[in-house]
């Protein structure tokens, strides 16, 4: 048994303020925008964050103060019972614990710097008040999805975040392509969120028969055993619920299949794209495998699956990221990738090496996509990188901030990347779910990484400028607004992995209360330390990132080697591939877009002919036999009644005579019958 | 000629009740009829007091007579008062006009 949680009200506020931030601007933005002008909507938006950011902080050094022991369950805010029906007890409760205190630090720390830099990127826009409601909506539902103590309060949290990341990327609505990205990414999410919530339903029915059904995290831990046994479709219950969970996964956060619509989602400002697509709501799937880390590790086939699908993913987005030229989709495919090595880490039981990745890859991501921006800003809305270069003195806070974040997530010791993947490839080689082949990719990935990250840092800020020259002469680097969130984030990508220093790591320490029983018997590395193979991989994985980076040098940089001897190799058939992302989406519009309409028109074809047809043919029917009814009712059944009618009127018409009025005549009529009485009497008298 | 007997009042009665008949069924005017209907009750009236005074005796016949005159009274008093009725409606008091019964 686990200690009760500790009663913490204030937690609730830490997403409670984004949300009255959201409210705020969302009802009174556009009159607020109108009579003060920007200033006090970036002051309500930032300072609601920092407000959560500040109580975040309290809260994890209060967890701090604790007992590694009493981590968990941790702080609860149980605000009102949700729902209680039957054996389902839900609560409106925020839970802080290591994990998620990991992740609000993250949420609004990172999220707080992307705030206060979107306040100068967006300066300019007239739906500026619109954009940080939308912000603040998607940090309290981020935050809820974090918070929530319950699987229930945590999708009502996880479909916040798919609605908020609709109305950004599509925040630009007057302009086609930016609706119908939204309108993707959350399709597909949908399909996603599908499988989430049967994977919710499976749970909560299969906990049934034990008695004490429940969706809450900290009593799952303890009754998760119950489903030991079961079988649902011939699977264990285990295996079926946490495949249906990892399909959630896999929509949220753009893992192979439902990956498509993430570099799609760049349609969005580019604040959003490092928020939601980069730091944050893209580890919404990561973070709840290691949420139900407990009951992952009750199935290792589907850990095994994930493991695959992350290196998959890792492998496929970082070759598609080699041979795009738009700034942003680079970094999209790059995030892909770097999902995959998360969900990688998960599927090996490397559940802390996971967050731990998520952690670095937030402060990383979010500084390379902030300079991508800040490019984007100084050059006029350009996002071809090859009309770029040469802009490492023109842009000088943006191009080092975006070196040294390059240098982290292409894992150059002793950067935030090197720390959080090294872990990851070393997992990956070394726990009981890990493989050789596993490693290979994963390396082979890194490899990758260092290339097009490279690649893109060559294009963009050395050699010639190849910008016309009206946007060469408007080159400016961007405010302090949006320039001082870029050396904290930088400064973030460098220091943040000391924390997960091998054998030494403060983050794995501080997570073990949630995921240590698990993550013990699954990694195995704790118990047999074997130092030198350790390091000799990690020597591997730096040499291959060291070769990526040197490739590009020699491409991008010395021009020593012709990009084209690599593109037209084979004919140009990978390099065609690659460029056209493996022809998925036409793929994807091919089976799913198009045969779905396909599938619309056979069924309105066979709605209209043959149900149609049913339906008017027993109507002719009707019909026919209503016709003869009518006929019968008219001349047969009316027939009779008017003949009555028609008799009674005929003989009416003659008898009518008879009353002539005049009272002569009655009187002749009476003096006749009266004498033809007599006359018929005596007639008879004389007879007898 | 021989004393009354019975029959020369009975025929006296038969030509008055023919008279008064014919009086009724032939006048189109309406106070000729009421004084049709007046010689027929008469008629009647004689055949009363005929039979009593030659019949088993008593006074049955005069009372009924006397029964019937009164009667007679009434009857013209409310013919009288239809008759002006009929008056009033048609401004005549011709039967034969006053056919509004007529099917």
């Amino acid at each position: 048994m686990t200690d009760a949680p500790i009663s913490a009200g204030y937690v609730a506020l830490i997403p409670l303020a984004p949300l009255v931030g959201a409210a705020v601007l969302g009802l009174g933005g556009a009159a607020l925008q109108r009579r003060l002008g920007k200033g006090p909507i970036g002051l309500i938006a930032c300072g609601t964050i920092a407000l959560s950011f500040v109580l975040s902080l309290v809260a994890f050094v209060q967890l701090l103060g604790l007992e590694p022991e009493h981590r968990v369950p941790g702080l609860l805010a149980d605000l009102f019972p949700w729902i209680h029906v039957g054996g389902l007890h839900v609560d409106i409760a925020f839970g802080v614990d290591p994990l998620s205190a990991v992740m609000i630090l993250v949420v609004t720390g990172i999220g707080g710097l992307i705030h206060v830099y979107a306040t100068g990127y967006m300066h300019d826009d007239p739906g500026y008040w619109r954009f940080f409601a939308y912000l603040n909506l998607f940090t309290f539902a981020m935050l809820t999805l974090v918070l929530g103590d319950n699987l229930l309060l945590m999708f009502v949290g996880w479909e916040g975040v798919g609605f908020c990341s609709w109305g950004l990327i599509g925040f630009w609505h007057k302009e086609l392509p930016n609706t119908t990205a939204g309108n993707k990414a959350f399709i597909v999410n949908r399909v996603g969120d599908f499988g989430f919530v049967l994977g919710i339903f499976l749970l909560f029915w299969s906990l049934a028969p034990s008695g004490e059904p429940t969706l809450v995290f900290r009593e799952l831990v303890e009754r998760v055993n119950a489903l030991r046994g079961q079988f649902v479709w011939g699977l264990p219950v285990a295996t079926a619920v946490t495949l249906l969970l990892f399909v959630g996964a896999t929509g949220k956060s753009a893992q192979i299949p439902l990956y498509v619509w993430l570099p799609d989602a760049m349609a969005g400002p580019t604040p959003v794209s490092a928020l939601i697509h980069a730091a944050t709501m893209v580890t919404a799937g990561v973070y709840m495998i290691a949420r139900l880390n407990f009951l992952f590790s009750m199935a290792p086939e589907t850990l095994a699956l994930v493991a695959v699908i992350g290196a998959a993913t890792a492998l496929l987005a970082a070759t598609i990221a080699l041979a795009q030229n738009d700034i942003k989709r680079v970094l999209a495919y790059s995030t892909v990738s770097q999902l995959g090595y998360m969900f990688l880490a998960m599927g090996v039981g490397a559940y802390a090496a996971g967050i731990f990745h998520l952690m670095t890859h937030a402060f990383f991501k979010a500084c390379l996509f902030l300079g991508a921006g800040s490019v984007i800003h100084a050059m006029g809305g350009e996002q071809d990188m090859r009309k770029m270069g040469g802009l490492w003195s023109h842009l000088p806070a943006t191009s080092r901030t975006f070196l040294v974040a390059t240098l982290a997530i292409a894992g150059c010791p002793p950067l935030a990347g090197f720390f959080s993947k090294d872990e990851i490839l070393w997992q990956a080689w070394s726990s009981t779910f890990g493989s050789g082949l596993l490693w290979v990719v994963a390396v082979l990935v890194a490899g990758m990484t260092a290339f097009y990250m490279f690649r893109q840092v060559f294009m963009v800020f050395f050699g010639e400028c190849r910008a016309d020259h009206e946007t060469q002469h408007h080159l400016h680097e961007s405010p302090p607004v949006m320039t001082v969130p870029l050396w904290l984030l930088a400064g973030g990508a460098i220091l943040a992995g000391w924390l997960g220093f091998p054998h030494h790591s403060a983050f794995e320490h501080w997570l073990e209360p949630v995921m240590g029983h698990y993550a013990a018997a699954t990694a195995s590395h704790a118990e047999t330390p074997n130092l030198g193979l350790e390091l000799a991989l990690m020597a591997i994985s730096v040499a291959v990132a060291f070769a990526g980076f040197g490739v590009a040098y020699l491409m991008y940089f010395r021009h020593r080697l012709r990009p084209e001897t690599f593109s037209e190799a084979l004919g140009g058939v990978p390099y065609r591939a690659v460029l056209n992302k493996y022809y998925v989406d036409e793929l994807y519009d091919l089976v799913f877009v198009r045969g779905g309409l396909l599938l619309c028109r056979l069924i309105a074809w066979f709605d209209l002919h043959v149900i149609d047809g049913i339906v008017n043919l027993s109507a002719a029917i009707v019909r026919g036999w209503a016709w003869l009814f009518g006929l019968i009712d008219l001349y047969i059944v009316d027939g009779a009644v008017n003949a009555v009618a028609n008799g009674t009127y005929f003989i009416g018409r003659r008898v009518r005579n008879v009353q002539t009025g005049a009272i002569s005549a009655y009187l002749y009529v009476v003096l006749i019958g009266v004498l033809g009485g007599v006359l018929l009497y005596w007639s008879w008298a004389s007879a007898s | 000629m021989s004393e009354l007997s019975l029959a020369h009042f009975v025929v006296l009665a038969a030509i008055l009740f023919s008279l008064g008949l014919f009086c009724v069924v032939t006048r189109r005017n309406a106070i000729g009829i009421l004084m049709g209907i007046e010689l027929i009750l008469n008629s009647a009236n004689i055949n009363y007091v005929a039979f009593a005074r030659y019949g088993r005796g008593g006074y049955d016949g005069q009372l009924f007579a006397i029964f019937v005159i009164m009667l007679a009274a009434a009857e013209a008093a409310i013919g009288l008062a239809i008759v002006l009725g009929i008056y009033q409606r048609f401004e005549t008091i011709d039967v034969e006009a006053t056919d509004r019964l007529r099917g």
